[in-house]
């Protein structure tokens, strides 16, 4: 009997353990409408590997579909569903696939690494549009018709990064924390590393991939490597920069964000940041779907198409020069005068 | 090139940056060499240090008071402790599996928390680094041991302290009978689950500081899975310890260390970009190897991991 007691016991506590795990990642759509509805709302539900609220990747497209749903109309004309902290990507294809089941007009799977499940699970509803990034591939080719790709150009607002930088620094060395060589994190910090030495050649830019998304003690300790190894302007990519960011300004050592606007984690020393606007994307994807067309284009967000922005601290006193030497370099950008190569693999 | 690794400033800076990062395992892991040693295996660690580090952070941006993020996060680990307690000792419930169930709870809390009282995530304010007159001047030595905050000479206090109160006194005495032998224990009249609610309470209280020590003394910010599992690194640094809070020192210790040579390394461009993944897993690996030549020797206690059933 005791025996049996006890199982009963844990059993208890995987559940509530498991229900807790379950309600901070909430699945729940927003309330439908209660009033009569003038029409279906479009439904869109979110898959993501972070937090919404990390400040970085994961809070770039929550911010860009809550957007999209209030200029749509709000709640009623636009359902939104958040699966978000899917860092086991078998538990992100499941809530992939449950959305796509339950009918969900848009699945957007916010990761490179789902889109090995995705190309799985597409096939199998073919009346539903699904998007993933970052990424290029729509899977045409394997015959898949109902998926979009979307990526950022996050070199260019790197480079812009990377110049201003350059000008700012005194000492000559930039510090650079990184989590995995991949993607729009890799895509960013080498062009920062152009763009510092397009500004100025003898500026040395460290840089140190941590290899972890999620260490934040880590990256803070990254951060005060870099600090002893000299540097005065220090960025960095992904969600766990919010320890970096906490040293940079313990140092007073200046700081460049990406993915989201990190202002508020250190208004004296945030200078600018680099800030994805996907909803410059998911205006496109919506009007195809509404059209008919559920997938087979892959978009890009850049500083021309306005998906990219570089938002400014007001608070942080920057040079008149400066100022205008980031304004130049980024319609250098757009119209095409100011070229770079990235470095191959 | 390795002449850069090499330098003093540079050297200085990579011990001082892995008795940061040692500090928050060290926490956790004399906790649980307590409960170890009493016969209770606490795998719930990771998901206390989580609840105890949102407690802390929560505290101290509401009242900008430090003292009451420690009490916040000191509170929370008694109650934790004691739930704990409850389902291992009087509830002997198979141990490795609840304190899973213990981890999941305080991993999925402590965001839905953040999520609801915070939101956005804003800066604390941490600990400041101390400066001791005399010792935080003295070069070298006082750049690398004497420019630390509160929390860090706490937990390395904790050390002299618990190893005392284990060998030396009679508290420590009925800790290591009850998880050797429990029932000769009862025989000679202790109190057996008494003694180990203690230890299970006491080893989420310093979990939950541990948890603290990230939070509102190394970092300043909360984020969902701070800890990052370090947790369950505190867990085997008390099997590499065996079961001695000097030899627990030893191991977090060593893999702080690493992993700040690791990242010096990286920052000063001596371990190429290529290697940096292989780099990265240093610390862990360098940990179990150390376990496996380490723990040859030693046995753990024999009644750990086993609920003690007076009269069977």
């Amino acid at each position: 009997m005791k025996k049996n007691r006890s199982l009963i016991v844990v059993a208890g506590i995987l559940v509530l353990a498991l229900l807790v795990v379950g309600c901070a990642a909430p699945a729940t759509p927003t309330e439908a409408p209660t009033e009569e509805p003038m029409a279906e709302p479009f439904r869109i539900a979110v898959v993501s590997p972070s937090a919404i609220n990390d400040l970085a990747f994961s809070q770039s497209i929550y911010d860009a579909v809550t957007l999209i749903q209030e200029e749509m109309g709000g709640e009623s004309a636009v359902e939104v569903a958040f699966s978000d902290n899917m860092f086991v990507v078998e538990d992100a294809a499941a809530a992939i696939r449950d959305y796509a089941s339950e009918g969900y007009d848009l699945v957007i799977a916010h990761g490179s690494q789902y889109g090995g499940s995705l190309v799985e699970i597409a096939p199998e509803f073919t009346d539903t549009a699904f998007a993933w990034g970052t990424a290029g591939d729509t899977f045409t080719d394997q015959g898949v018709t109902n998926v979009y790709a979307y990526e950022a150009a996050s070199d260019q607002g790197g480079y812009v990064m990377g110049v201003m930088g350059a000008a700012l620094s005194e000492s000559g060395v930039i510090g650079v924390v990184g989590p995995i060589e991949v993607g729009d994190a890799k895509l960013y910090v080498d062009g920062f590393t152009l763009g510092a030495a397009a500004q100025n050649p003898d500026v040395t830019v460290n840089v140190n991939y941590i290899n972890s998304f999620s260490d934040v003690a880590l990256a803070s300790e990254a951060a005060q490597a870099q600090v002893n190894a000299g540097a005065d302007v220090m960025t960095g990519t992904a969600q766990m920069v919010v320890g970096a960011i906490g040293v940079a300004d313990e140092n007073g050592v200046l700081w460049f964000g990406t993915q989201a606007n990190q202002t508020s984690l250190a208004p004296d020393i945030v200078v600018a940041s680099q800030v994805y606007h996907w909803e410059v994307v998911l205006r496109d994807i919506i009007a195809n779907i509404q059209g008919g067309t559920l997938g087979g284009e892959a978009y890009a967000i850049n500083l021309e198409n306005g998906g990219e922005v570089i938002e400014f601290n007001p608070d942080f006193a920057l040079p008149d020069d400066v100022k205008t030497l980031a304004d130049d370099t980024i319609q250098g950008i757009i119209d095409g005068s100011i070229t770079y190569e990235l470095p191959t693999e | 090139m390795l002449s850069e690794l090499l330098t003093t400033d540079v050297l200085i800076g990579i011990v001082a940056s892995g008795i940061r990062l040692a500090t928050s395992y060290l926490y956790a892991a004399i906790g649980e060499t307590f409960g170890q040693l009493s016969g209770v295996l606490n795998l719930g660690v990771d998901g206390i240090m989580l609840m105890g580090a949102f407690g802390a952070y929560y505290a101290v941006i509401k009242t900008d008071s430090l003292f009451l993020g420690v009490l916040t996060a000191v509170g929370i680990g008694l109650i934790m402790g004691l739930a704990m307690a409850y389902v291992s000792v009087t509830l002997q419930a198979e141990q490795g599996i609840s304190g899973i169930g213990f981890y999941l709870f305080g991993l999925g809390m402590s965001d839905l928390l953040f999520r609801k009282l915070v939101g956005t995530p804003l800066p604390a304010s941490t600990f400041p680094r101390l400066h001791i007159p005399l010792l935080s001047d003295m070069p070298i030595l006082g750049e690398v041991f004497f420019r630390h905050s509160l929390m860090v000479y706490l937990a390395f206090l904790l050390v002299p302290i618990s190893s005392y109160v284990i060998n030396r006194t009679t508290f420590g005495l009925k800790v290591r009978a009850v998880g050797q032998n429990p029932e000769a224990g009862d025989t000679l009249g202790i109190n057996v689950n008494r003694i180990r609610y203690t230890t299970v309470i006491l080893g989420s209280v310093l979990a939950a500081v541990g948890g603290a020590s990230l939070s509102i003394a190394l970092l300043g910010i909360f984020q969902q899975n701070l800890t990052n599992g370090q947790g369950f690194i505190a867990v085997a640094l008390v099997y590499f310890g065996a079961w001695r809070p000097a030899g627990v020192m030893g191991g977090a210790l060593l893999y702080g260390l690493v992993a700040a040579l690791v990242l010096a390394g990286n920052t000063t461009g001596i371990i190429p970009r290529s290697g940096a993944d292989i780099a990265a897993m240093m610390p862990a690996l360098l940990t179990i190897l150390a376990l496996v030549i380490a723990t040859r020797q030693v046995h753990q206690p024999a009644a750990l991991s086993k609920p003690y059933k007076r009269g069977e």
